[in-house]
């Protein structure tokens, strides 16, 4: 394997978990716009850890995205107040104040960014994207899951049946933070350098477009959703300055066509059931 | 067991509910019966927290409900049911009962890594039984909002059971459903008496409740304007002129 596709690849892996985080806060019926700026914490805490202090790259990694989740938790306190659009544009500022700030902020780097965390491999960064998958797939499957969904049908709803609504909320968000946070740290250790510009708006939207395109009502749509975008970018590459365009047409033929995303739930249950079909008979 | 003293409440100018008080006793069948815009929906959001009471104390079994937060209400016991259907949509049948089980299960971080419990194949077979009961137990793979309309009333009543409430508010059960179905719905609701519960109901059209509820109030305009059993609402004077009031419309 080329080294142009190995890069390919591992940026991929960065892809997924960044669609990922968005997939958790999706969970919760809101779209944030701001995953970047956690993802950005994250790489900036970890590679001033291991650069600066020496630390090994596991806790660094670690306690960046401890402390992209930490921000996280603060923020949605009072961003988590707000519905629809108003949260959207609550979290696309998080994401502009904390970009802003890591290109002024002198200790790590500034304009100039910040060089020499080294040592995330593709394995490592599969590694990760392995264990959020599973935690995803067993939050699917469980009774916190269920109140995710319930949730996202009806709000209100979901309260009178005793579900605590902020609590969800924030524990999802929590959990999309965590997830921008690791991607970020993965991201740094294995470019060996960041800039604020790494952070740009752009790929929140990015990462939430692989989740639309992907599908909202499943981790696996997220999932698919990194994979097409990063493949997509090579396979087009012929064109030129036409991909963009490209990128643009088909979201708006999916938004007419299949505006919940590619895998839909029911999709997933299917081969659920598939799946197991094949294991009953493999084992009488 | 549910006290309900000076309420009432605003919309603006609008008063959609004046100055009401009555108490709902532990195992009856209480009926709120009262034309269109009288209030009835409006008492029914104050108790589960849904929307502040303007002025006023709810009490259930001497909790103070008003200024608690719709979770907590539904965790002391409360359990409802919605006037234009409110089922969760992209869940099947038997989803929409085991999610309502969520506050008496193990439903945090935990549910994770525990899938498989003996515990969880409990409150399985008790999702099973309560589906059974509401005669619905052969839909349950199907996707709620895929039921016919009475079927699913009787989901989120189902739903509304799953909580293992003390007191269960049922919103226009009987809308929109025809006689047979009315009558059935009726004796379904009895045997959830009969099971201890308590169960206030709201109902437009009064003859539908006039043979299984205990007792009953009448709200017109916000305002509270006959109390009794069936028998002292259906002779009283005040009732008859509001019902008919509305006709003439
Ligand atoms: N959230 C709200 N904001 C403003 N006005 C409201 C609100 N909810 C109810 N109202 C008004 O309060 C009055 C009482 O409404 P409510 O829904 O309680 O009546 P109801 O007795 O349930 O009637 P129906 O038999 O039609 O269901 C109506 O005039 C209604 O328009
Ligand atoms: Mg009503």
């Amino acid at each position: 394997m080329s080294v142009y596709t190995q890069g390919v690849i591992a940026l991929m892996g960065v892809n997924i978990l960044m669609a990922l985080s968005v997939y958790a806060i999706v969970m919760a019926d809101q779209v944030s716009l701001g995953n970047a700026g956690f993802m950005a914490i994250g790489a900036y805490t970890s590679a001033y850890l291991s650069v600066k202090l020496g630390m090994p790259i596991f806790p660094a990694l670690l306690i960046g995205a401890l402390a992209a989740s930490f921000i996280g938790l603060l923020i949605g306190i009072p961003l988590l107040r707000l519905e629809g659009l108003y949260f959207v544009m609550g979290t696309f500022g998080f994401g502009e104040v904390v970009r802003t700030f890591f290109m002024i902020f002198e200790p790590t780097g500034g304009a100039y960014g910040f060089r020499g965390p080294v040592g995330a491999t593709m394995p490592m960064i599969y590694g990760w994207v392995l264990v959020l998958i599973i935690l995803f797939w067993l939050l699917s499957r469980s009774r916190l899951g269920r109140s995710l969904d319930a949730l996202r049908d009806d709000a209100e709803v979901a309260s009178s049946i005793g579900l605590n609504v902020t609590l969800l909320k924030l524990g999802v968000f929590w959990l999309g933070s965590f997830t921008a946070g690791i991607a970020g740290g993965l991201y740094a250790h294995y470019m060996f350098y960041i800039e604020s510009g790494n952070f740009h708006i752009l790929v929140s939207a990015m990462a939430i477009l692989c989740v639309i395109l992907g599908g909202m009502y499943t981790f696996w749509g997220a999932l698919l959703g990194g994979v097409i975008f990063s493949i997509l970018p090579e396979v087009l590459r012929f064109m030129g300055g036409w991909r963009l365009s490209v990128y643009g047409s088909v979201l708006v033929l999916m938004m007419i066509f299949r505006p919940s995303g590619i895998i839909s739930r029911h999709m997933v249950r299917n081969a659920g059931e598939w799946v197991g079909g094949i294991f009953r008979k493999a084992s009488s | 067991m549910l006290e309900i003293a000076h309420i009432s409440k605003h919309f603006g100018g609008l008063k959609a509910l004046e100055e009401i008080t009555f108490h709902v006793k532990e195992k009856q069948i209480y009926g709120l019966i009262g034309p269109n815009g009288a209030g009835k929906t409006t008492l029914f959001n104050l108790i589960t927290g849904f929307l502040p009471a303007t002025v006023g104390s709810i009490q259930f079994l001497g909790n103070e409900l008003t200024g608690l937060k719709a979770h907590k209400i539904a965790k002391l016991g409360i359990a409802r049911t919605f006037q234009n259907i409110r089922l969760f949509g992209t869940m099947t049948v038997k989803e929409n009962i085991l999610v309502a089980q969520n506050i008496r299960a193990r439903s945090g971080v935990t549910s994770l890594v525990q899938l498989f419990s003996a515990k969880e194949r409990g409150f399985e077979e008790e999702a099973d039984d309560l589906l059974r009961r509401m005669g619905l137990w052969e839909k349950r793979k199907e996707q709620s909002l895929s039921l016919a309309y009475g079927e699913q009333r009787r989901l989120e009543i189902a739903r509304a059971l799953a909580l293992e409430p003390r007191l269960l508010l049922l919103d226009e059960p009987a809308a929109g459903m025809n006689e047979a179905e009315t009558e059935d719905l009726l004796d379904r609701i009895s045997e959830i008496r009969n099971t201890g519960k308590t169960v206030f109901l709201i109902e437009h059209d009064m003859n539908v409740v006039m043979g299984i509820c205990d007792y009953i109030s009448v709200l017109n305009f916000g305002e509270l304007i006959a109390q009794g059993t069936p028998d002292e609402i259906q002779a009283s004077e005040a009732v008859i002129e509001a019902y008919l009031g509305r006709e003439e419309e």
